[in-house]
């Protein structure tokens, strides 16, 4: 086996995560047994990595998202491995900006950052039920 | 954290398959030897992304079976160096904490690489940060089950491959009759990780989720 090229693209998680959710919905409709046979490696690793990703903010992304996303973040002048990891990691942080940005400090100013987490929340959906715990939450902090 | 890698491999087909397709053949060949497994200096392989170009198929005297020339794209889980992750801790010893991906299971966070000052709990074998603040340190314990995220510092490649046996090159070939003895196997020998990634929390923002989630 010979490896052309290693790093011919980056991935993002949501890719995976369709991929692989489509490949599932395949191999379960083309019968169990006839292909399970020597695939046991295959099953585990799409089991175990839909299970991480299906907790990550990619399952609720979608290709018109993505690129949506990717469309406002252009004036940004961030890396592709930047905005890569703003899309797998939806942050909610300014801590968390700094530390997926590199150079955040001499590279985005404060206004920047919230603009940031206004446009990543905007344009990636987020969990509705922790947003439902939190909107609950500052209701609940607004009444007492 | 994911990338595509292009390869070449000439996959064999056996006459019991030739009755599906050939490139679903292919596809499960490729997956049955690629998945859930390291790649030297690759990363650990997810599954077959597509394949680009099938070569002509041949087939030799004394095999039944096909061979076919593929050029294909895979799905590797291969992050790259200053990545940010997010994982669960598996375990905490001396040598550090230990945490999992769920699918991927070989990353350590060395002591020095922990939120500063650190101190190693040897009852309850666990690591914890003595943080500091106003009215004295904070001890934030780092249990297992925890979700951590970490920076990708290094990573590993251990080439777990099998090696002939060491002296065959340089000795006189074996007279034929005489019994060689087989080396004496090390097998105690720990079974190493063919890649292993090391991660660092020593940054604001890294470490437990819960410890910056105000």
């Amino acid at each position: 086996m010979e490896v052309k090229n290693a790093r011919a693209a980056m991935l993002s998680n949501y890719e995976v995560f369709k991929l692989l959710t489509d490949l599932k919905e395949q191999r379960k409709d083309s019968g169990k047994n006839k292909h399970s046979i020597g695939q046991q490696n295959l099953n585990t690793i799409m089991y175990e990595t839909l299970k991480y990703l299906s907790k990550t903010p990619c399952s609720r992304q979608s290709p018109e998202i993505v690129k949506e996303f990717l469309n406002t973040m252009m004036p940004h002048k961030l890396t592709k491995a930047e905005k890569l990891m703003l899309l797998n990691h939806r942050p909610q942080t300014a801590v968390e900006i700094q530390l997926l940005v590199e150079e955040s400090e001499e590279r985005l100013s404060e206004e920047q950052i919230e603009e940031l987490i206004q446009i990543v929340s905007d344009a990636l959906p987020g969990d509705p039920e922790q947003e439902n715990a939190d909107a609950e939450m500052e209701v609940a902090g607004e009444q007492s | 954290m994911f990338v595509l890698v292009e390869m070449v491999d000439t996959v064999r087909i056996p006459p019991w398959d030739f009755h599906k397709q050939l490139n679903v053949a292919i596809a499960e060949e490729l997956n049955k030897k690629l998945a859930n497994k390291v790649v030297y200096k690759v990363g650990l392989c997810i599954c077959l992304y597509d394949i680009t170009k099938l070569e002509d198929s041949y087939i030799f005297p004394g095999d039944g079976a096909s061979h076919t020339k593929v050029h294909f794209r895979y799905v590797v889980f291969h992050p790259f160096l200053e990545e940010i992750l997010v994982g669960k801790i598996k375990y905490c010893s001396q040598e550090g904490v230990y945490v999992t991906m769920g699918f991927f299971d070989d990353i350590l966070i060395p002591p020095e690489s922990l939120q500063q000052p650190a101190k190693f709990d040897e009852a309850e074998q666990v690591w914890l940060w003595e943080y500091e603040t106003d009215e004295g340190a904070h001890d934030l314990y780092m249990d297992q089950g925890e979700e951590i995220r970490f920076r990708v510092a290094d990573e590993v490649f251990i080439d777990t491959s099998p090696t002939g046996p060491a002296a065959a090159a340089t000795d006189t070939p074996a007279q034929p009759g005489q019994s060689t003895a087989p080396p004496p196997e090390d097998s105690g020998e720990k079974k190493e990780a063919p890649y292993t990634l090391i991660g660092t929390i020593c940054e604001p923002g890294l470490g437990l989720l819960s410890w910056w989630n105000n």
